[in-house]
């Protein structure tokens, strides 16, 4: 495989570029792995790269139903950060910061992690409450938090309105590690790398149904390719997690629901990092392209379909308009729909199924992105040792049984409320 | 998306919120802690047609099922929940 | 000027004035500004993304990658507004962007230099070692040349409207088959929307020579649309473009309602934002030309053929002075023709194919030079087209001098929206095109849009498709006739030319500089999917959307991974069609206005006495009362509390949501829901109640009286009435419909206050002094029903400041009437009114447990509540609560917190570590959930919920709050800090 370097950017100019290496291999399905990845998007195939390079299991198939990142790893708004408020969840999201922060050396491949901020607006004195709970926990788990008053968020973000707003700003919660990354490049730069540790990526490959042993545990999958045989068969396919786990006979906590995301045309930058609306479903950043993508709510009903419709993308424009009204002359370019796993109590599973052969990484709904490293890290962890990761420990799925539950927002079994 | 209300007529979905799977029956009590785990979090989750709940919160107050398609939204059946799975 | 003389559909007698980049030029009514522009010789408009080559106008529609300007100045300032469907009006201002120091002589430029290492995904390759660098250098860099245009960083200052519309047809573009199908429709009796992003109806027949029932195309036009305009049941919105399809049969349009105007007229919107629902839609937005590629076609002067005819037929603007055109087509050869019918010189006609058109017989070709199965392979000029090289059939290259070069690859139909649902096109080996070949429910292309597309035939399938939807509606269609069609354009085959072997920048994405050697590398790694192609070279993510690239690409695509071009396919559609604002959107939904604003009915009153007010959801509530002479809010909400506490006080609760449950089976119910008991509570009391969420978590509390066996009334907190209403709903229609019970809210039918304070049974019994308010008569927890002044009043004797207190409730539009009544009766008591901050003081003061504590993530038991779980009976919640999780003894509970130092403040958010421990997360061992400076106190108290409870009472520990860098010292206490035995309350 190519270093990737100014080098070598270079010398193949010198050469009309006619010697780049592929990517990654376009592999043919074998007839049986040690680990099968159902699903090739960034968690998938950071699986399977951590699996090679930590574990040394290199006999690994990904595979995609379509092409590679083609589900939520290209759908998403491409946010990073670690701001939870439960022990349960923060050295998870801070352990994939720590993976961002040295991503292009480890893959050797430009992800633009850009850590510019990530500024959480509040609006009410109970709002600040919430957030000096948050920021304070995050100090406690050692990670960066700023509590900012209105006088220092407005230094940072001058254009937003603070005089005519319904619900005006009194302050944010800053984390300045937080950001974003390039979505499509973290696929391919894993895929590259996994690729170049042996692990064959598949693609156009779909699973239909699952391989059983006599004692009912899970060998192999079925798929439009033919049958592959592996000893261990962990599912990554947020969004339809439910569809795969009912192959096996389960029936998951799970509920899938669309999420719209939107970019605007490319204007010349503005917003400094990520900014969130305390008193709507509003979220933004700037992409180095000069687009502003941006996002809101889901559309709050079950769907398979990666589209929404109009009521999210009025409440989205209205957040956006009611934060940042120089916006409004500025032009929507694209829409588009990424289909959640909206788990039910908000936060994700990474465990055994309970079925033997199959490991489940499941449930991230609308926080899948930022989690890319460390899912990949801990599934393979998981997929590896058979024990979970120190830092996904609380992910299991009899937590819903047990009644410990994770849940940042405290809205009970109800998923389109997460 | 339009919802048709049967009270009402079709709607537009802002006037509605969305609890999801209708197939869920709540366990007579006392009943087994694992049926009640089973009603409170487990879900049919199909990529196609679902019996599921919409309130019509803005207009009749009304608990609706409709059968959706989850692949292309496309309903084809409504009916007040209150009046039982024979409507 | 290159104005033709005459001909064009602009109003010559309406000279307009306007400038570009600051130099001053004029044009006519009915010019888009590109064909201003080009009608004084401006060719040089733009620079594009990557390598800011210079850049002219391509075409003459929507679908404009290059030609991108900065319209109007100052906060009305529109970034990357599209020339070529930009509407001239007088005073219009535009200027150039992504150009430093001007258009002309543009410093970035150089990037072109550095091309070769400019190449597609290049950044991926590089700028990641030394890794520090990449933040404080390489990215600042790239984010600073990032972009087209910018932002004037000030708030839009125009409105926006939004209108929701019903019809039977909808028809999305006014060309020929959009005309004739709305006609049809029209005089059918149908309910009808035209709508078309053009400001002039007429699409295709306005840019070309055809004629219609012997008049020309245009003429044609302008009649059908008087005619439709004529029709109460049709309405015409030009200057309207759909932009998506959405589920229900509903269509997003936006209109540009003042956008051709220098600012909208007092009292109108900017755009106004159409939600259509549409019975049926016919999708009629004809076909869209396709570039052709070749080095340096991107170079100003060179243009689609159809753009040329545009603009000579249209707007009587002559794009230059010596023509070359390169077709696939026959649109190059009818271009041509128009050319010459203008009086401008053809210098060549190239076209790939091997044999000239029918059309070509009528083109004089003396001095013409004609090459079949030819090419274009290099342009000479940079800043504007000086030349062509040709390259013939045989090989043979032809150097040839012109000014302009018309280029047609063929057409594609607009089928954009058609894919919307996720329907991916399909390749029309006949067409050379993609069609849809399945549609969102309701919705069809006609005309071009469904490749059908000489003119006749458009006009033809309008007809057809209008008349099947006015059948399907069960109406009789009406007659139709369209006669004596002369077509232009010729009739050829659709071709699609691919070239191979390119030297020199041939360009595919043209704004973002994407170039077939970008698609050839892209291809050569591994990035064959025609998602991965665009992803990685980011063709077809421009604000064009793809509508000129994407197709060349994919061809490119498809010869480089020798598939076929069905094989490779193409991607689909999503909203919006074209750019639209995001204001738009938003509607009137900003500012002030985001969210509605829900006032009690005695919020003027409070505002007259010097009520600051705070936003509980979208409800305004008093939050302190400010007397003359208080400065700070605290004095404020000190003197309310003790005020209260030493004699009386008065608070509007009337946005705590109120439900009456009635029926048979209301106690029953009501039992289900309330972890406690209801169906044992007395006719004429009410009890304090407890709702779980089913997972077992607690939901809301609040009161239930009981005003008849089968009447209740229930009370919730402000942020949770929506939900508990829906909760109560579901209850008793899904889960137990059996019963026989209703529920209705009647939180906006009563106005509700609180009177508090050892002096509040003077008050009201002032207030009602045929009641008997004795202790004896009226006990804590009593309510009933009466009338004040003749209107029904509910009172109640509960309590929330562990006052002795009463709420009473009255018909809201009374609710301002009985506060002044009970100001009357208290002023000799000293009755002062309170906000939710005295409130929120005196429930701290009292324990009681409010939102900050039942945020969704706390049990009964943590709430010092456990001993309410009725044992007795299901209720929802009641299984659920029994899990490990909720009922392990190290879950943290209520307790109460004061300081050490009487004169520290306590914050809610902070954490709580054992004294002496390290602070780290693994010490915490509780959080401050709610604080207050307790006036009655003296000192700063807060709820908390810590590990072990009220077994920690007296410890000291450590309130931890790092964000706000204070560490306190704190003992733990009782929750309840005023009054624990409650006295005051049962007084």
């Amino acid at each position: 495989m190519t270093h990737y370097s100014l080098f070598t950017l270079l010398r193949n100019a010198l050469t009309g570029h006619r010697h780049w290496d592929r990517a990654w291999r376009d592999a043919e399905p074998q007839e049986s792995y040690d680990v099968i990845i159902v699903g090739g998007g960034g968690h998938g195939l950071a699986t399977a790269y951590y699996l090679a390079k930590e574990h040394g299991i290199t006999n690994v198939a990904v595979l995609e139903k379509g092409w590679i990142g083609g589900g939520n790893a290209g759908r998403n708004t491409t946010i990073i950060r670690s701001n939870y408020g439960l022990p349960g969840n923060i050295p998870f999201y801070e352990w994939s910061m720590k993976l961002w922060e040295g991503m292009e050396q480890d893959l050797n491949y430009n992800t633009m992690v850009s850590q510019r901020g990530v500024l959480n607006l509040y609006h009410s004195d109970a709002q600040r409450d919430a957030y000096a709970r948050r920021g304070n926990m995050m100090r406690l788990h050692g990670v960066d938090a700023e509590l900012l008053g209105r006088d220092q968020v407005q230094a940072m973000a001058p254009f937003l309105d603070y005089e005519n707003a319904r619900f005006p700003i009194q302050g944010g919660l800053l984390q300045r590690r937080g950001g974003t990354a390039r979505h499509d490049a973290v696929v391919w730069g894993y895929a590259r790398g996994a690729s170049d540790r042996g692990v064959d990526i598949i693609q156009n490959c779909a699973v239909t149904g699952m391989l059983r042993g006599p004692d009912g545990s899970v060998t192999g999958v079925e798929t439009t390719r033919g049958p592959i045989r592996a000893k261990k068969v962990g599912l990554s396919v947020a969004g339809n997690s439910s569809r795969l786990a009912e192959m096996a006979g389960l029936r998951l906590p799970i509920e899938s629901h669309v999420l719209q995301a939107f970019v605007s045309e490319g204007l010349k930058p503005l917003i400094p990092g990520v900014i969130t609306f305390g008193a709507g479903h509003f979220y933004v950043s700037q992409s180095d392209k000069g687009g502003l993508v941006f996002g809101g709510d889901i559309d709050g009903y079950n769907s398979y379909a990666q589209r929404g419709n109009l009521p999210t993308v009025e409440d989205v424009c209205e957040g956006g308009m009611a934060l940042m009204p120089m916006i409004g002359r500025a032009r929507l370019l694209r829409s588009w729909g990424g289909i959640m796993d909206m788990s039910m109590d908000g936060s994700p599973i990474i465990d055994h199924a309970p079925v033997g052969g199959l490991y489940l990484n499941a449930g991230w709904c609308y926080g899948g992105f930022k989690a890319t490293p460390a899912a990949g890290w801990c599934f393979a962890h998981l997929l590896a040792t058979d024990q979970p990761h120190e830092t996904a420990a609380d992910f299991r799925l009899d937590r819903f049984a047990t009644g410990h539950v994770i849940d940042e927002k405290g809205q009970g079994a109800q998923p389109n409320l997460h | 998306m339009r919802i048709p209300c049967p009270y009402c007529g079709d709607r537009d979905s802002q006037e509605f919120v969305y609890r999801g799977d209708a197939s869920p029956v709540r366990p007579a009590d006392p009943a087994e802690e694992t049926e009640f785990f089973d009603y409170v979090y487990l879900r049919e989750n199909p990529a196609g047609p679902i019996d599921e709940l919409w309130y019509h919160a803005q207009g009749c107050r009304n608990w609706i099922t409709l059968t959706r398609d989850t692949r292309d939204h496309a309903i084809s059946a409504a009916r007040l929940t209150s009046e039982g799975k024979s409507a | 000027m290159s104005r033709l003389s005459t001909g064009g559909l602009i109003d010559r007698t309406r000279p307009l004035k306007f400038t570009f980049d600051g130099k001053q030029y004029s044009g006519f009514e009915g010019d888009t500004l590109a064909a201003a522009l080009l009608a004084n010789e401006v060719r040089l408009v733009a620079r594009s993304f990557k390598y800011h080559r210079p850049r002219g106008i391509l075409t003459a529609g929507t679908e404009e990658p290059n030609a991108l300007v900065t319209l109007r100045e100052g906060a009305r300032a529109e970034p990357n507004s599209k020339a070529t469907a930009v509407p001239l009006y007088d005073g219009l201002v535009a200027s150039s962007q992504n150009r430093w120091p001007s258009l002309g002589f543009d410093l970035l430029a150089l990037n072109q230099l550095a091309s070769p290492i400019f190449v597609a995904g290049f950044y991926y390759k590089t700028f990641m070692r030394p890794a520090a660098l990449w933040e404080k250098l390489y990215e600042p860099l790239i984010r600073r040349a990032a972009g087209l245009g910018a932002l004037s960083g000030l708030p839009d200052p125009d409105s926006y409207d939004r209108k929701h519309a019903f019809c039977d047809l909808l028809v999305i573009g006014a060309g020929p088959s959009g005309l004739a199908a709305a006609l049809t429709a029209g005089r059918s009796g149908l309910r009808v929307i035209l709508a078309d992003d053009d400001m002039a109806m007429g699409g295709h027949l306005l840019k070309e020579r055809s004629e219609i029932a012997g008049a020309a195309g245009a003429d044609w036009a302008a009649g059908v649309v008087e005619e439709l305009a004529s029709y109460p049941n049709v309405t015409l919105l030009p200057r309207t473009g759909v932009f998506g399809v959405y589920d229900g049969h509903e269509y997003g349009a936006v209109e540009r309602v003042s956008d051709h105007l220098p600012e909208p007229l007092p009292g109108q919107p900017r755009q106004r934002f159409w939600k259509i629902v549409a019975r049926h839609a016919l999708l009629a937005s004809g076909a869209i030309e396709r570039p052709l590629i070749f080095p340096g076609n991107d170079r100003p002067g060179v243009m689609m053929a159809s753009a040329v005819s545009a603009y000579l037929n249209r707007f009587a603007v002559a794009p230059g002075k010596k023509a070359a055109i390169f077709t696939s087509c026959d649109t190059g050869w009818q271009t041509a023709l128009d050319l010459q019918a203008a009086g401008i010189g053809v210098a060549a006609v190239v076209d790939t194919r091997a044999q000239m058109p029918a059309l070509a017989d009528r083109l004089d070709l003396s001095d013409c030079v004609v090459a079949l199965q030819g090419a274009i392979v290099d342009i000479k000029g940079s800043k504007s087209v000086k030349g062509a090289t040709i390259r013939d059939g045989s090989g043979k290259e032809t150097s040839v001098v012109c000014d302009l070069v018309a280029m047609s690859g063929g057409w594609n139909p607009a089928i954009g929206l058609g894919s919307n649902f996720g329907n991916r096109p399909v390749w029309s080996e006949e067409l050379n095109a993609f069609l849809l070949d399945k549609a969102p429910p309701g919705f069809s292309p006609v005309g071009s849009a469904a490749g059908r597309m000489s003119l006749t035939s458009a006009l033809g399938d309008g007809i057809r498709a209008a008349t099947e939807v006015v059948q399907q509606l069960g109406k009789s269609p009406a007659e139709m006739a369209i006669a004596d069609v002369a077509e232009t354009g010729g009739t050829s085959e659709n071709m699609l030319w691919v070239p191979s072997g390119i030297e020199g920048k041939a360009f595919v994405d043209f704004q973002n500089d994407v170039t077939a050697s970008d698609i050839k590398l892209a291809a050569s790694e591994g990035f064959v999917s025609i998602e991965h192609l665009k992803r990685y070279t980011t063709m077809g993510m421009a604000t064009d959307q793809g509508k000129l690239s994407q197709l060349n690409g994919h061809g490119l695509l498809a010869e480089e991974t020798k598939k076929t071009i069905a094989e490779a396919g193409t991607i689909m559609s999503r909203p919006p069609y074209t750019p639209i604002a995001l204001g738009v959107i938003a509607g009137h939904h900003r500012g002030e206005h985001f969210r509605p604003v829900r006032h009690t009915a005695s919020h003027d009153w409070a505002a007259e006495n010097g009520a600051a007010f705070v936003d509980v959801g979208q409800w305004k509530r008093a939050q302190w009362f400010v007397q003359p002479g208080e400065t700070e809010w605290r004095t404020s909400v000190d003197r309310e509390v003790k005020a209260t506490r030493g004699g009386v006080g008065i608070c509007d609760v009337s946005t705590l949501g109120k439900i009456d449950v009635l029926g048979p089976d209301a106690a029953t119910l009501l039992d289900r829901l309330y972890a406690n008991m209801f169906s044992t509570l007395p006719v004429g009391r009410a009890r304090y109640g407890l709702m779980l969420r089913e997972d077992g978590f607690v939901m809301d509390d609040g009161t239930a009286t009981r005003f008849a066996e089968d009447r209740y009334y229930v009370t919730t907190t402000t942020a949770n009435a929506a939900r508990v209403m829906q909760h109560i709903d579901f209850a008793r229609q899904v889960i137990w419909p059996e019963l026989d019970v209703q529920a209705t809210s009647v939180t906006e039918q009563w106005a509700t206050y609180s009177i508090a304070g050892p002096q509040s049974r003077a008050v009201l019994q002032a207030l009602l002094p045929d009641i008997d308010l004795t202790n004896e008569a009226f006990k804590f927890m009593a309510a009933g029903e009466y009338r004040w002044r003749g209107t029904k009043i509910r009172l109640f004797r509960v309590s929330f400041s562990g006052e002795l207190a009463y709420e009473i409730s009255i018909g809201a539009n009374r609710g301002r009437q009985l506060l002044e009544a009970i100001m009357e009766a208290g002023a000799p008591f000293g009755i002062v009114p309170y906000g939710t901050e005295a409130l929120g003081v005196m429930r701290i003061e009292k324990g009681h447990p409010a939102g900050n504590e039942m945020n969704g993530q706390t049990t009964a038991g943590d709430l010092g509540m456990g001993r309410m779980l009725s044992t007795k009976k299901d209720f929802i919640g009641r299984a659920m609560a029994q899990r490990p999780g909720l009922t392990d003894p190290g879950r943290m509970s209520l307790v109460g917190l004061k300081p050490i130092d009487p004169a520290a403040t306590l914050r809610a958010g902070a954490h709580l570590l054992a004294k002496g421990a390290e602070p780290k997360a693994a010490n915490v061992q509780g959080r401050v959930t709610s604080a207050a400076f307790s006036p009655t106190l003296g000192y700063s108290i807060a709820l908390a919920l810590v590990t072990g409870g009220q077994e920690r009472i007296g410890e000291e520990m450590l309130l931890n709050d790092i964000v706000r860098a204070t560490d306190v010292p704190v003992e733990i206490c009782d929750a309840v800090f005023v009054d624990p035995a409650g006295e005051r309350l049962r007084g």
